[in-house]
């Protein structure tokens, strides 16, 4: 059976051979915008960790076992107002539970992967490797090697991740307030400009306001827990006008609608 | 670094893997409903909506600015046109920083900051 799969040539949408390695550079381009993103943000993460208290091998640490940007943010931010150390990570568990949302979004497309890529997937999981590789798994075509194409993703996040809070650290240590710079909008813009191409019909864009709003009204809720909240609404909200257009469609026309999308 | 870094790190690197890795392995051997499956397709634009608003509305994590004196939020604006007509990320990073730059600049040029 598996010789099988492997002697079947699969092509891509243009045509040519997919490989492993094709995969896997395909991956990489994919995501070369994002890891552009993500370098301001992480040279402010190891700038601003040595202005928090955190010493230079403790910010290192954090970004090679943690490696979840937004909470080693928060984490900094908390260590310097003297937060105890179950706070925080109460609070880097709450601030990531976005990723089991992601996971599960995933999983249904990593069936037939073993542990041995699980695991480091999993650990390299980010906002920006999610959005590019869920898009490559949805896309229609039959490569046996997604998974290939989540690993350039993610492993050159990661290593992109280490130096730029190296750099950052080191130049912590030179400049004083590196917010003053607007760096950290770098990942705002980078997500806007995920977010924008993604707007493709009215329920997406009615989930989407509703997540504007709701992150607004709630975002005073202790530990991040308004993310969370406004997401889960957002999807609803998304879920249900697409179940509106449908039982609409169904009324005017006497018979089932397509997918509306 | 200190005793209590490496207890900390320790934490949040357990938890951080704790919502990534069992939640990938269950529902990879569990199957799930179609409704849900098709409800997993909102989380992206949804989440990076309830990430972002608030950094360009609350700049200061602290009260709403909807004045044009919050450079995110004009920024951010320009980022999000780059983005609909051009469609390039790269294009919209650039333009979007540089228009918080400028912002930034032609405000402390009018005095208004």
């Amino acid at each position: 059976m598996t010789e099988v799969i492997t002697e079947t040539i699969i092509e891509n949408s243009d045509g040519r051979a997919v490989t492993r390695l094709s995969e896997f550079w395909a991956g990489f381009r994919a995501t070369i915008p994002l890891i552009i993103g993500a370098i301001p943000f992480g040279m402010i993460f190891g700038a601003l960790a040595m202005t928090q208290g955190i010493s230079p091998a403790g910010a290192s640490a954090m970004s090679a076992f943690v490696f979840a940007g937004s909470a080693q943010f928060i984490a900094a931010g908390l260590v310097a107002s003297g937060a105890s150390t179950a706070i925080i990570v109460l609070t880097t568990f709450i601030v990531n539970l976005r990723h089991s949302l992601y996971s599960a979004s995933l999983a249904p497309h990593m069936k037939t992967l073993p542990h041995r890529w699980l695991l480091p997937l999993a650990f390299w999981l980010t906002d920006e490797t999610y959005v590019v590789v869920i898009n490559r798994y949805n896309a229609p075509d039959a490569s046996p090697y997604k998974q290939w194409f989540f690993l350039g993703s993610a492993l050159p996040m990661y290593l992109n991740w280490q130096l730029c809070t190296y750099i950052g650290i080191r130049a912590g240590q030179a400049i004083h307030n590196p917010g003053r710079w607007g760096l950290d909008f770098a990942m705002v813009v980078t997500f806007t400009g995920m977010l924008v191409p993604m707007l493709r019909n009215r329920a997406i864009v009615i989930c989407v306001a509703i997540a504007g709003i709701t992150s607004i009204l709630f975002y005073g809720l202790p530990n991040k827990l308004g993310l969370i909240l406004a997401a889960l609404l957002a999807v609803t909200a998304g879920v249900a006008v697409e179940w509106w257009q449908r039982t609409d469609k169904t009324h005017d026309k006497g018979f089932s609608a397509h997918d509306p999308t | 670094m200190t005793q209590r870094e490496l207890i900390l790190i320790i934490g949040m690197a357990l938890v951080t893997f704790l919502v990534r890795y069992p939640i990938l392995v269950l529902v990879t051997r569990i199957p799930l409903p179609a409704t849900i499956l098709n409800a997993m397709r909102y989380i992206p634009p949804a989440v990076l909506t309830a990430i972002i608003v608030p950094a360009i509305l609350i700049p200061d994590g602290k009260t709403l600015d909807l004045h044009v004196q919050n450079s995110y939020l004009i920024a951010s604006i320009v980022a999000a046109l780059v983005a609909w007509r051009s469609k390039n990320l790269l294009l919209t990073i650039g333009l979007g920083m540089a228009t918080l730059w400028l912002w930034r600049w032609l405000l402390m040029l009018s005095g208004a900051v």
